[in-house]
């Protein structure tokens, strides 16, 4: 079978992943995605690191708050209830565990749960920005990610080649294939997407990936 | 109370010498003061170490700039202590030309150490960056078994902040998401410069909703420049 990336697929799973009243930053680009996806019937909370709890929908055009941005200085609206707070309070909340969910882009995630996303070294140097401190202080970090490098190489690895953003902190891995958790040193292949094969998975990535007894093959729509 | 001098922008970066090391508030230039910004890259003051979340913006393609990238582009800072340079391709030229420093912190990393230069603190231990670069040259502490960094306080000789509104005694008000660094700032360095959209009468301010103290804020200056 051939394959065709498809992030959408993984924005739409991640939203099925939160409950109601759990916190979740969202991280700029394709995590941030997710927010247009969530059940209607699960309502969290979203924290900015910019500084805000309770971040909305983008504003109609026109209506534009030049003082109210998310991360990616995109204008956002604040939800009724929501709140704003300065850097030091909004990564106090980060870091003092007060965040259940954080979802981040990847460019390389491996098995012993080590992402790696803010710089390739004489190239690409964007920096950590709030990164290093959401891996280290959420209770979940979920990479969001399409399975391959547009060289066709698996962005799931056995071991990160580019500089840390988190050293083992990594606990689900979201691609258009599949959803893996990371246990023991390995990948753990929990659900696969039609219509991919476990073997198929298997065979193209570069890692090792136990296929978990209740593995389940769901269609995402 | 006693009211602060309200001073023009171009008096405001006339404050800040060749060689100071410069905080300047905002988040992607959102909440960033953009008047004293424009003044000083017009004064084209050199040599500065700038301390600032971010570069904000500079993209080549369409050539927009924003906030305090303005300053990047003129090359007024030989050393930038940021978190995140993603958006600002001159910033990331600049570094990868060997030209200027920068210094990449861990956002939060960025906030707390102001944050303890300002509030007497001799550092802080965190876990933020244990096994990556970060670590690289610091002090490891373990407390209960956990490893954390040894991270130092940041010092500014100035601080060019931006809040919604001030009173003429200096106490500030900010508005949504352009509060982050700018009340960190205003406690952490030597002159504290605050550019307001509005001066009103002392005690025109309910003290209850007071975000910064007076007594950190030593100039005010009107904004004349809202657009990033």
């Amino acid at each position: 079978m051939d394959y065709v990336a498809n992030k959408e697929i993984i924005v739409k799973r991640i939203a099925k992943v939160f409950k109601t009243g759990e916190v979740v930053n969202l991280g700029i680009g394709l995590p941030t995605q997710v927010a247009n996806y969530l059940p209607k019937d699960v309502t969290i909370i979203l924290q900015s690191e910019n500084g805000m709890m309770g971040l909305g929908p983008a504003p109609a055009k026109g209506s534009e708050d030049r003082d109210l941005t998310n991360a990616g200085s995109a204008p956002v609206t604040v939800q009724t209830g929501g709140c704003f707070f300065d850097s030091a309070t909004s990564f106090g909340i980060i870091r003092g565990g007060h965040v259940d969910y954080t979802v981040l882009g990847v460019l390389e995630v491996d098995q012993d749960g080590n992402l790696a996303n803010y710089k390739i070294p004489g190239k690409m140097v964007p920096g950590m920005g709030g990164a290093m401190d959401l891996t280290t202080g959420a209770r979940v970090v979920i990479a969001a990610t399409l399975h391959f490098e547009p060289t066709g190489g698996s962005r799931m690895k056995r071991r990160c080649t580019l500089p840390l953003t988190a050293a083992r902190e990594v606990d689900m891995v979201v691609t258009d294939l599949g959803v893996f958790e990371v246990r023991g040193g390995r990948f753990h292949l929990v659900e696969c997407f039609e219509p991919y094969t476990p073997e198929w998975i298997l065979e193209r990535t570069d890692a090792d990936i136990t296929v978990s007894n209740d593995c389940r093959i769901v269609k995402i729509d | 109370m006693i009211a602060k001098p309200i001073i023009s922008a171009a008096e405001a970066a006339g404050k800040i010498k060749e060689g100071d090391t410069l905080m300047v508030g905002g988040f992607l230039a959102c909440g960033s003061p953009h008047t004293i910004i424009h003044a000083l890259k017009d004064l084209g003051t050199k040599n500065l170490t700038l301390v600032c979340n971010d570069t904000a913006g500079h993209d080549f393609k369409s050539g927009r700039v924003t906030g305090v990238g303005y300053l990047v582009q003129t090359k007024q800072f030989k050393k930038m202590i940021v978190s995140h340079i993603g958006l600002n391709q001159e910033t990331q030229r600049q570094m990868n030309s060997g030209e200027t420093v920068v210094d990449l912190v861990p956002q939060g990393t960025l906030a707390e150490r102001i944050r303890a230069a300002g509030t007497g603190l001799g550092g802080f231990l965190t876990p933020t960056g244990i096994g990556t670069e970060v670590e690289a040259g610091k002090q490891v502490i373990v407390v209960e078994d956990r490893p954390f960094l040894l991270e130092l306080p940041l010092h500014g000789d100035v601080a060019i902040i931006k809040a919604k509104k001030a009173d003429k005694a200096g106490n500030l008000v900010y508005n949504g998401t352009a509060q982050n660094f700018n009340p960190l700032m205003a406690t952490a360095a030597s002159l504290v410069i605050a550019e307001v959209e509005e001066i009103v009468e002392i005690g025109e301010i309910d003290p209850n909703t007071v975000h910064t103290p007076s007594i950190f804020v030593d100039f005010l200056v009107k904004s004349e420049r809202l657009e990033w």
